[in-house]
């Protein structure tokens, strides 16, 4: 499904180097993937730059999704084709109501794909239903999107919409960065209800704990830029131990969090 | 579209007739159009007497225009404002043209500028107002007329007199006669004592004591008063424990060919009686270029009486140039006062607005809510005043003001003047400054949203607490105007 071969990326205009140094990753429909890796190292440019967020700009290699290079299409057309970004820190948008953004959300795509929107009554059933799946705070969904919302409360929120718009490729940055026992639960739920040979998920993570729910089929560590280990879930348990020192070249490393 | 490109019509002098028209120093063709170019007395005049005017109101024009003459002498015409225009030549424009006529006006939509209709159909305008809107003939609007006389017919069952300001004049002159000029009486500025001298027609509103208006007033005649011309007066009087809501102007794009508006509102709101004034404009900005454009100057205030309440609500996008604060006189004690703003401009329109909230009497109550939204090379000032007078004891007042910059070449500028003369007043001011982030727009985007689309969904979001003051068709229809007005400067 998802094919990226030796991407270079750096941020636009800027004086830096590149962030992304030359990844190579293949995604097959059904699979889970969990990406891992110092802060800094990359992780969230790689889901921004799969996402086609403008700031970054790809100098090298490609990105395919069902064999078709995608680098020229812009982030809406993207997300129609089913790229679903769960964000590390979603936006806040002043007197956008969360309904009225998924509806809008799920209207365009539905418009894309020539198909019928739902009804204010049809996508009411369906968000409310998705509202009590997620366990989101009912009230929170009268507020403005993400507005004055809890650190957690933002990541349920992303996982409502993931739930809404039922992506065929997620990313999932850091969802569980910052999350209660319950609401970790909550994430693994919507993932694992959403799993299917035809979805594929990206998983990036610091804590082994998320990946205790949701096995994941191949764990990466991402490091300067590269994917530069791939194993089975036991690699994830490795790194949770040991850190990422035999990762790093040299003087980059660090100790892993303590108590992690 | 066009009023009219005929010439003006021949206006003879004549001393062979009866002495009114003598005094008046001309008499007119039955059918002349306008009145001849430039302003004089006779221009005054001629306007009243083409109205049928009782002498009392010929006088107060008279008035007006004298004393107009000495603030143009002295260089009166305000220059305060944040905004730039070249001199206006106020001998070089009409100061009358008559109601169209039936027979010029296009007889169906077909006839209509494609590019009204298309404004019409990204506006969302119910069709049975497009024809109305776009001045198709009268009698052939069968659906509109007879909706616009069911609700007459209501509103005469409950004695709410609602009609041009010309037929009030000539049906309830006692009315006009007591409230014209006592909120804003014609020595008030430049703009206002022009507008007393030669205003051509407007509306008018009275709701008798402790009646609730059952209708958005307008909401089914928005078009009655277009056209009555660059010179609107329209008064509004809620008796003792009435209630209205009124809404004016209209969405559409009216194309008017005169570049100087100069209209006076006044609003009388009596013992425990409540206003609520809605104004979506979108008069014709200029061209992307800013080559022409509206200029539009307005004077609008009301008078709160005793626990009354006045409320102002504007979504000004249109016009080159925007000149409008609506105000408050809060006269009575416990009365309250809001103002809700959102002021647009793209490409090289400028909008110097704001509201003035004067408190007079005790425990009064102003709220100000006041976004501007500048993208293009706009220029977007707010300017308001809040004023406490001595005697006003726990006044209050809530300032809000909002910008939001779309691009780097426009501009926006807040200007509040606060003057308090009474220690137990409360004042509280906020003001912020934000730009349209990348942040937002990507969230938006990501989820599948167009880039267009989700710049109206900030924008809409940011303007929600002004919009949500509006009716609620028209809430509808302003979200929509913003995003019209916003073409082109994104994306
Ligand atoms: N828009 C940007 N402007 C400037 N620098 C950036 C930008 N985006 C990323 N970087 C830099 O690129 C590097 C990688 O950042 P990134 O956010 O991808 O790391 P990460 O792996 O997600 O880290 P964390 O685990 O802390 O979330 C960092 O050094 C960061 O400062
Ligand atoms: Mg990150």
């Amino acid at each position: 499904m998802l094919e990226v071969t030796n991407l270079h990326a750096r941020v636009v205009d800027a004086e830096d180097g590149e962030i992304l140094k030359g990844l190579n990753l293949t995604v097959k429909s059904g699979e889970i993937h969990a990406i891992m890796g110092p802060n800094g190292s990359g992780k969230s440019t790689f889901a921004n730059v799969l996402a086609g967020r403008p700031d970054y700009e790809v100098t090298e290699g490609d990105i395919k999704l069902d064999g078709e290079s995608i680098l020229e299409t812009p982030p809406n057309e993207r997300a129609h084709k089913g790229i679903f970004l769960a964000f590390q820190y979603p936006a806040e948008i002043p007197g956008v109501r969360p309904w009225q953004f998924m509806k809008a959300a799920l209207d365009s795509r539905n418009e894309a794909h020539g198909e019928k929107k739902l009804s204010v009554r049809e996508f009411s059933k369906l968000f409310d239903s998705k509202v009590a799946e997620v366990k989101i705070n009912p009230d929170l969904m009268k507020r403005s999107l993400n507005e004055g919302f809890s650190g957690g409360e933002k990541k349920r929120n992303e996982m409502l919409q993931l739930a809404i718009l039922e992506p065929r490729l997620a990313v999932l940055d850091e969802t569980d960065s910052g999350l209660d026992v319950d609401a970790m639960g909550i994430v693994a739920n919507a993932v694992n209800a959403l799993r299917s040979p035809e979805r594929s998920f990206i998983i990036v993570t610091h804590y082994v704990r998320l990946l205790h729910h949701i096995t994941p089929d191949i764990v990466h560590v991402l490091a300067d830029g590269r994917l530069v280990e791939t194993g089975g879930p036991e690699l994830a348990e490795e790194v949770e131990r040991e850190g990422y020192k035999r990762f790093l070249s040299g003087q980059e490393a660090e100790p892993a969090p303590a108590g992690a | 579209m066009t009023t009219s490109s005929k010439q003006p019509q021949k206006i003879s002098r004549n001393t062979d007739l009866s002495d009114q028209e003598y005094r008046w120093g001309f008499v007119t063709d039955v059918d002349a159009d306008m009145a001849p170019k430039g302003l004089s007395e006779d221009v005054v005049r001629f306007i009243s007497a083409r109205k049928s005017e009782p002498e009392w109101l010929l006088e107060w024009r008279l008035k007006a225009y004298r004393h107009w003459l000495t603030l143009q002498a002295s260089d009166a015409e305000p220059k305060w404002a944040k905004v730039k225009y070249p001199p206006i030549d106020y001998q070089d424009m009409f100061y009358y043209s008559a109601p169209k006529r039936a027979e010029d006006a296009p007889q169906s939509l077909d006839e209509v500028d494609p590019e009204l209709l298309e404004a019409f159909e990204k506006l969302g305008v119910p069709l049975h107002e497009r024809e109305k809107l776009a001045g198709v003939a009268v009698d052939a609007v069968f659906d509109s007329v007879s909706v616009a006389t069911t609700f007459a017919a209501k509103l005469e069952e409950l004695g709410i007199i609602f009609c041009s300001f010309s037929e009030a004049v000539k049906n309830h002159p006692d009315l006009v006669r007591k409230h014209l000029g006592s909120v804003v009486p014609y020595t008030d500025n430049f703009f206002a004592t022009l507008n007393s001298a030669v205003f051509s027609d407007g509306s008018f509103a009275y709701v008798p004591p402790g009646v609730r208006c059952p209708i958005e007033l307008m909401t089914y005649f928005r078009i009655n008063t277009e056209g009555s011309g660059q010179f609107e007066r329209t008064l509004i009087i809620a008796d003792k424990g009435a209630f209205v809501s009124y809404l004016e102007g209209c969405t559409a794009p009216i194309r008017r060919t005169s570049q100087l508006h100069a209209a006076v509102v006044e609003l009388v709101a009596l013992d425990d009686s409540e206003i609520k004034y809605s104004t979506v404009q979108n008069w014709f900005p200029g061209t992307k270029e800013g080559v022409g454009g509206v200029y539009n100057f307005v004077t609008k205030r009301g008078r709160a009486d005793r626990a009354a309440k006045i409320s102002w609500t504007q979504v000004e996008t249109g016009s080159a140039i925007t000149w409008k604060y609506p105000s408050v006189i809060l006269r009575g004690d416990n009365s309250v006062g809001e103002f809700y703003s959102v002021a647009l401009t793209n490409n090289y329109q400028q909008a110097d607005t704001g509201t003035k909230m004067i408190h007079i009497g005790k425990n009064t109550k102003s709220t100000i809510v006041a976004k501007g939204i500048s993208a293009g090379h706009g220029q977007n000032t707010y300017r308001g005043q809040v004023k406490i007078m001595p005697g006003a004891e726990n006044a209050t007042n809530h300032t809000q003001c909002d910008s939001l910059l779309i691009g780097d070449k426009c501009g926006a500028h807040t200007v509040p003047y606060i003057e308090v003369q009474n220690p137990t007043a409360r004042l509280e001011h906020e003001a912020s400054t934000s730009k349209v982030s990348d942040d937002q727009l990507f969230y938006l985007m990501q989820r599948g949203i167009s880039d267009e689309e989700a710049h109206h969904m900030i924008i809409t979001g940011w303007s929600r607490d002004v919009i949500k003051e509006l009716p609620f068709e028209f809430a509808m229809e302003a979200s929509q105007l913003l995003k019209v007005s916003l073409e082109g400067a994104v994306g």
